[in-house]
């Protein structure tokens, strides 16, 4: 500890800054003589100033050693040229010295989490830049449930059950636990459901293949303060009480590791010359990018603060006014709105508050409260709700109607304006956007699980920071250089305002840079617009988002054109829904006696009404009226199903693929995972290896247990779902006992001619090289994946052959011959089955004027896990489905603007010629995220059908089990046609 | 079905337009560009930086589009927009080699976006030596593509000789001064002198001694390898200027040349007729083509090894060798089978520590990328490999992070090392020290 002056230090300062906290550790000698973790709230170099003062009043005039290490601390070090280390590098240096027999390190931070294994050679693992924050995560969430860190960590303990929730990031788990809140679960449950969810995506984002096992480290804050969180992992990962450590540094892990760093390092110096350095330092501007400010002067403010003070809804006191009333509820994600009109379309009461977890609850107290106001003169007529608790609330509370919000949104703004062109609504989680055109829905564009988070994003930003909403939009409007963050979904942007505040940026530039962003979001991601005169003339936006007047600026300044904002923009929802209702004629809504005795209760169940076994939440209301959610179909709602049961092209192929049957074999039995290409050319390999002598053994269809029984041995977090699915089928086929695994590399498929090639996708055509590579299971039994040519008979015979012949004894060319033909015409009969049954299912819904929807995707897009059964929803709403390979040779081949190079693919824009061709038939297209080849047929499927009028609608579809935000998406299709007629 | 419309480049167009060209391998690029102008091509390579490039490709691409899309797409309507250009007088070029991946499509997502943008008139030309398009003022005539083939040759090794006379340079800027000289000084030469092989073995030496001449301070440094899809893995606009980063840091680049992703290219063909029995026609020619190629490669290895201290690249034929247990030839979409090959390549020639590039999502590196780094670790225990993601979401302190973490790793090691090589013999030294 001597540096080139040959000055001793006296004691060794390790530093620490996180995304969130900030960590500093003093030691002399081994002895810890301070340690403080305090919340930075982004002013990096003001509290690591305060923590060196701190230091400071110990150390005095000594020398001491320092290094600095976390995410934010890298500018600082640079500013201020005291060493950085790396913080997964200073972890290692701690367990090296405290803990060597340590199998695994798992630590989680603000936004980062990683794994070191120090098993055979040291191996560290960080988290990807998609799969967001943990500890961040946590608070999200916590503020999602309206309650603390601490508490949210105190009821996970009293959990009676865990309900899936996606582990990929924040979004996606959000999604998740809205409807589930929505929907009255318990929050005990809901906790440790959010904390498992950590441990899974730990676990599947971080391991990648490896297996955690030993002894195991836990370190970071959240680890350390979230005891529920400990007690998940341990559950999880079946550890014993002594392979589980936490220890008392666990939150200090790193600044220890820099403090053992700085001795080996020649930088001393005294706590006064470093707090002169940091100090100093602040003054360094980094290198984010800025844009020009909201307002370029007061003038300019001061106009649009007039312009739009002036967009607003007529007022009447409710002790003022007697009469029909008319409520209108919006039951969001987020927040509940309420509105009461007057025969005469007056408010005469509003509510707009969070739902803080319980929309229930406030609804109730809100209809009490109305029914005093309105006591005898004033009678509500007529009731509608709207939103994602829509449905519970129907149920609960008797409301007249309850109708999708996309078309309660449109009826408001169309009251407002009538010559309305564009709808932007930005609200907690959801961006819809409709185009108007000749008076009727023309396109409703809403935005991806990705892309959502916008206005609870901002919301939660601005708590994190330390202020309200409203403040942090204040400060938005007076950002003088506002902050570039990009326009990607939001989990990223938490990366790029740590990078904005390294550079120093301030909360007033952070705030108008998000607002720019939510806007960026909107318009490029969701809107897809090129030009504001894609928009028309007349703009409505609204939305509790655009209360924020950044955000409403920013949307202005982006599109180069002033827009409407109705001074009840957070209310549009349940205006619309207030307008809907004035229809009724007799209203069932309960009344203030019944009121008085309203009990509810939630409780979980699984329905045993198919091999699915739904999670489902029961809610009960006190005259023994019941409301079930969480149900895939309509089974499990206890009632006879004595709906006419309409054509479902999915239903057929996963019927007819299931029941191939095979018998014992001379050879042996092969196994072939029931996913990816197999779910199109299962009857091909089936045939040849039947005909070969094999019993051939088909995985399960997927359920969510066949993704957590391999997703130990998953390598890339960003591959799409149905790829990930993968490793659970074949760990079941090993299992189930199978001699071989087949499943082929095939860089070609089937060439169903008009088309510029006939590719597989690079996932599904190599995926077995990564299964060879990836599951160590594969390695008990044989894995076969040959490269083959299944376009032609000849050739795959010849590849089979070349690749056998020495791996089967006493096989022969012309035995395999025999048996590829034999599987060629299985092939042929299973494809042209398909589609007799599409055609007679179109011919059939024509008959009966039922609309049809072509469930456009993959082929392994049948799989019920990978469509969470949107093809039995759609059902449900009336419609047909067919498939897109049972209909799209009815439509004549022509050319797309892009390349038609992938044979599933190719069908797509057939099967939308299709539609675009025939009036009854709608398309809707399914989406595996993370699906780099559908970015480009995505817009050209909707292209095709926008050219013909129709509308395109996308569903996005991952490990997310909640269908919440498909049915509004399908809803509203069949609200917009039914608009249109 | 008819024929797909496209604008052709007419010959008419080639007198008098600028041809742009996106800023993918600056240093090949500069050469190929000096060898299309010699045939009378006005071309210009882009330059331009800076946020609204990316601005304007999210604006007018998917934003699920690859990276590398969106960059190339925006870089161009970048320069279209900035007023810099007759938009009358102006043609783009982007460079195919076709496959499986989505990045074929890139031509076709940048027509759409040229036309969203209001600038569909302009002819995008498609540089492919299959001639997946036609067009009749730009056409890769075998002179052309002879020349094309030295060009990516030179800049194979202008690109390993800075690389390794960088870090140590003794007057900074020393070395890539010389490769911007070599470039003008090679261009004149195969205008003047005409190409062949002979010329390009006595150019080689030329640059070779050139090379020697700089003065270089051998400290010991961490040597990263940078491998992974083609456009990240070359471009500083894709890669956030990742070698600068790199030797910042004080780590040596080893980035492996384009010549091996050509032959690559050709590997793929041939496999196809194996496998699949397609292709069989043009088989012989490719074969002929390669087997030059490799040939060829290998005189210029030997003469490197022979005539200089520099570490010449690695054999294709032997880096095949090396893939063979871990994947088989036939995956050929996006970088395939070679990504693999190029990590064990380095890995074998004493490069442990690798950054493996890829776009957010690409999907060949779901496999060939994310998917190998188990088996690859597993078999080979001593590499230090890190994933890095890039899109227009990803902030660089997150990316820096990480390679920071790998080269705190790499340099653990080096000291390990360094401390083994200084009692070890002078044998070991002249492999240490490669370059005087």
């Amino acid at each position: 500890m001597y540096n080139s002056n040959n000055q001793k230090a006296e004691y060794s300062l390790g530093i620490d800054i996180g995304s969130t906290t900030a960590k500093v550790i003093l030691r002399h000698g081994e002895e810890i003589i301070f340690e403080s973790y305090e919340r930075h709230f982004s002013q990096v170099r003001e509290k690591t100033a305060e923590l060196l003062s701190a230091v400071r009043e110990i150390t005095g005039e000594n020398m001491l050693c320092a290094a600095i290490s976390g995410s934010a601390g890298l500018g600082l070090s640079e500013a201020t040229g005291i060493p950085f280390v790396q913080e997964v590098f200073a972890t290692g240096e701690v367990v090296r010295l405290k803990e060597p027999d340590t199998s695994c390190v798992i630590e989680l931070g603000g936004e980062d989490a990683k794994i070191i294994f120090f098993d055979g050679g040291m191996d560290e693992r960080m988290n990807g830049s998609c799969a967001g924050g943990t500890g961040a995560f946590i608070d999200q969430m916590a503020t999602l449930l309206n309650i603390t860190v601490d508490e949210l960590d105190e009821l996970s303990l009293n959990a009676g059950r865990i309900y899936p929730i996606a582990s990929r990031c924040g979004v996606f788990a959000k999604t998740d636990i809205q409807p589930l809140l929505n929907q009255g679960a318990r929050k005990e449950d809901v906790s440790a459901s959010i904390y498992q969810a950590v441990v899974n995506q730990t676990i599947a984002g971080l391991a990648q293949g490896k297996k955690i096992m030993g002894k195991v480290l836990f370190l970071g804050g959240p680890l350390y303060y979230c005891k529920g969180l400990g007690e998940r992992f341990k559950k999880t990962l079946k550890l014993t009480d002594e392979n589980a450590v936490f220890p008392s540094y666990g939150r200090f892990a790193v600044a220890y590791g820099a403090s053992l760093f700085a001795e080996k390092e020649a930088f001393i110096s005294t706590a006064d010359d470093l707090l002169k350095k940091v100090k100093t330092a602040a003054e360094i501007k980094g290198g984010t990018e800025r844009l020009a400010p909201l307002f370029e002067n007061e003038c300019e403010y001061n106009e649009f603060v007039a312009r739009h003070s002036s967009a607003t809804v007529e007022h009447c006191e409710i002790s003022d006014y007697s009469g029909n009333a008319y409520l209108g509820i919006d039951c969001g994600s987020t927040t509940t709105k309420l509105v009461l009109l007057s025969e005469d379309n007056k408010l005469i009461y509003t509510y707009y508050a969070s739902n803080q977890g319980n929309p229930v609850g406030i609804v109730l107290e809100q209809l009490l409260k109305l029914y005093s106001l309105c006591g005898k003169k004033v009678k509500i007529a007529g009731s509608a709700v709207t939103g994602y608790g829509e449905e519970l609330i129907k149920h609960a509370f008797c409301v007249d109607y309850g109708i999708v919000e996309t078309i309660a949104h449109y009826k408001a703004a169309k009251f407002f304006q009538p010559d309305v062109d564009f709808i932007l609504d930005i609200g907690g989680q959801d961006i819809k956007c409709f185009k108007i055109k000749n008076g009727a829905i023309d396109s409703i564009m809403l935005n991806e699980a990705c892309s959502s988070g916008c206005g609870s994003f901002l919301e939660t930003f601005a708590k994190a920071m330390g202020y309200s909403i409203a403040e942090f939009a204040q400060k938005g409007l007076m950002g003088t250089a506002p902050v570039n963050l990009g326009s990607r979904c939001t989990v990223f942007m938490n990366s790029a305002v740590k990078q904005s505040q390294k550079d120093g940026a301030t909360v007033e530039d952070i705030s108008a840079g998000l607002s720019i962003s939510v806007v960026k979001n909107a318009i490029y991601k969701v809107i897809r617009a090129t030009s504001p005169d894609e928009l028309g003339e007349n703009i409505v936006v609204q939305g509790g988002t655009f209360y924020n007047d950044a955000v409403l600026r920013a949307f202005e300044r982006e599109l180069g054109h002033n827009v409407i904002r109705p001074s009840i923009a957070g209310l549009m929802g349940a205006y619309g829904a207030a307008l809907f209702s004035k229809k009724c004629t007799h209203s069932t809504l309960v009344d203030d006696i019944a009121l008085q005795n309203f009990v509810h209760t939630a409780k979980s169940a699984v329905c045993q009404g198919c091999t699915n076994h739904c999670r489902l939440t029961v809610n009960s209301f006190g005259d023994g009226k019941k409301f079930i959610s969480g149900n895939q179909c309509e089974k499990g709602l206890g009632i006879e199903n004595n709906a006419r049961s309409l054509p479902n092209l999915y239903e057929f192929k996963r019927n007819y693929l299931t029941s191939l049957k095979s018998e014992k074999g001379k050879r042996g039995t092969v196994g072939m995972p029931l996913s990816l290409g197999m779910y199109e050319l299962l009857p091909l390999w089936h045939g040849i290896f039947t005909k070969l002598g094999f019993n051939v053994k088909l995985s399960s269809m997927s359920t969510r247990r066949t993704y957590e029984k391999g997703q130990f041995s998953i390598p890339s977090d960003t591959a799409c779902y149905p790829a990930k699915l993968m490793h659970g089928h074949i760990e079941e086929l090993i299992e189930s006992g199978v001699d071989a695994v087949f499943y082929p590399c095939l860089t070609y498929n089937m060439d169903e001619k008009n088309t510029d090639n006939h590719y597989n996708c690079p996932v599904v055509a190599y995926y077995s090289e990564l299964l060879k590579g990836n599951t160590e299971a594969l390695e008990q039994v044989e894995f076969w994946y040959p490269y083959l040519n299944v376009d032609n008979t000849r050739e795959l015979a010849r590849g089979l052959y070349r690749y056998f012949s020495n791996r089967l004894q006493g096989i022969t060319l012309s035995e395999i011959k025999a048996a590829v033909n034999h599987g060629a015409k299985e092939y042929e009969k299973y494809m042209s089955a398909v589609k007799q049954e599409g055609r007679l299912a179109v011919a059939k819904a024509r008959q009966n004027g039922d609309r049809i929807m072509i469930l456009a995707g993959r082929p392994y897009h049948i799989d019920s896990e990978i469509c969470h059964g949107i093809d039995r929803l759609a059902n449900s709403l009336g419609f047909a489905v067919v498939s897109e390979d049972s209909i799209f040779d009815l439509a004549k081949p022509f050319t797309v603007r892009v390349l038609n190079q992938w044979t599933y693919h190719a069908r797509l824009y057939r099967a939308a010629r299709y539609a675009a061709e025939n009036p009854d038939t709608q398309l809707v297209q399914l989406v595996s995220f993370g699906c780099g080849v559908d970015a480009i047929t995505t817009d050209e499927v909707r292209s095709v059908l926008e050219n013909a009028g129709k509308y395109y609608t996308q569903l996005k579809i991952d490990e997310i089990t909640n269908l919440g935000a498909v049915k509004i998406r399908l809803r509203s299709l069949l609200g917009a046609l039914e608009e249109g007629e | 079905m008819e024929e797909r419309k496209y604008i052709p480049f007419t010959e008419e167009m080639k007198k008098d337009y600028t041809i742009l060209v996106p800023n993918m391998l600056p240093r090949h690029f500069k050469l190929i560009m000096q060898v299309l102008k010699g045939y009378g091509y006005n071309m210009e390579l882009l330059e331009n930086s800076g946020p609204e490039i990316v601005e304007n490709g999210l604006k007018y691409v998917h934003n699920d589009t690859c990276y590398p899309a969106i960059l190339v797409i925006g870089q161009f309507l970048t320069a279209i927009k900035s007023g810099k250009y007759d938009v009358n007088k102006t043609a783009l070029v982007l460079f195919q080699t076709g496959g499986g991946c989505r990045a074929s499509n890139y031509i076709f997502l940048l027509r759409k976006a040229l036309e969203r943008a209001g600038y569909g008139f302009i002819p995008v030309i498609s540089f492919s030596l299959t001639g997946l398009e036609k067009h009749p003022g730009f056409k890769m005539t075998v002179p052309v593509i002879h020349r094309v083939f030295y060009a990516i040759m030179y800049g194979d090794l202008l690109l390993s000789l800075v690389n390794q006379c960088k870090p140590y340079e003794l007057i900074s800027g020393e070395s890539e001064k010389l490769a911007d000289e070599l470039t003008v000084r090679l261009v004149d030469d195969m205008r003047q002198n005409g190409v062949s092989f002979k010329r390009l073995k006595e150019n080689s030496r030329v640059i070779l001694s050139e090379f020697s001449k700089i003065q270089t301070a051998r400290v010991p440094k961490v040597k990263v390898g940078v491998v992974g899809e083609i456009y990240v893995k070359y471009s500083p606009l894709g890669n956030n200027n990742l070698e600068q980063f790199l030797v910042d840091e004080g780590a040596e680049v080893v980035v492996p040349g384009l010549l091996d992703f050509f032959l690559y290219c050709l590997i793929a063909y041939l496999t196809d007729a194996k496998l699949y029995g397609k292709g069989r026609f043009y088989y012989p020619v490719i074969k002929f083509f390669y087997d030059f190629l490799v040939k060829k490669q290998q005189e210029i290895i030997d003469i490197i090894s022979a005539e200089s201290n520099f570490k010449p690249p690695t054999s294709i034929t032997h880096t095949i060798e090396l893939v063979r247990d871990y994947i088989g030839l036939g995956a050929k979409m996006g970088e395939g089978w070679l990504l693999p090959a190029e990590m064990l390549e380095l890995n074998d020639s004493g490069v442990h520590n690798i950054v493996c590039t890829q776009p957010f999502g690409c999907l060949p590196n779901h496999i060939f990328g994310k998917g190998m780094m188990k088996p690859l670790k597993d078999k080979n225990p001593d590499m230090n490999i890190v994933a890095i993601d890039y899109d227009p979401g990803a902030t660089k302190v997150n990316q820096e992070n990480r390679i920071k973490l790998m080269l705190s790793n790499a340099k653990v090691n080096l000291e390990k090392n360094t401390f083994s090589y200084q009692i070890s013999s002078d044998e070991k030294e002249k492999s240490e020290i490669k370059c005087k």
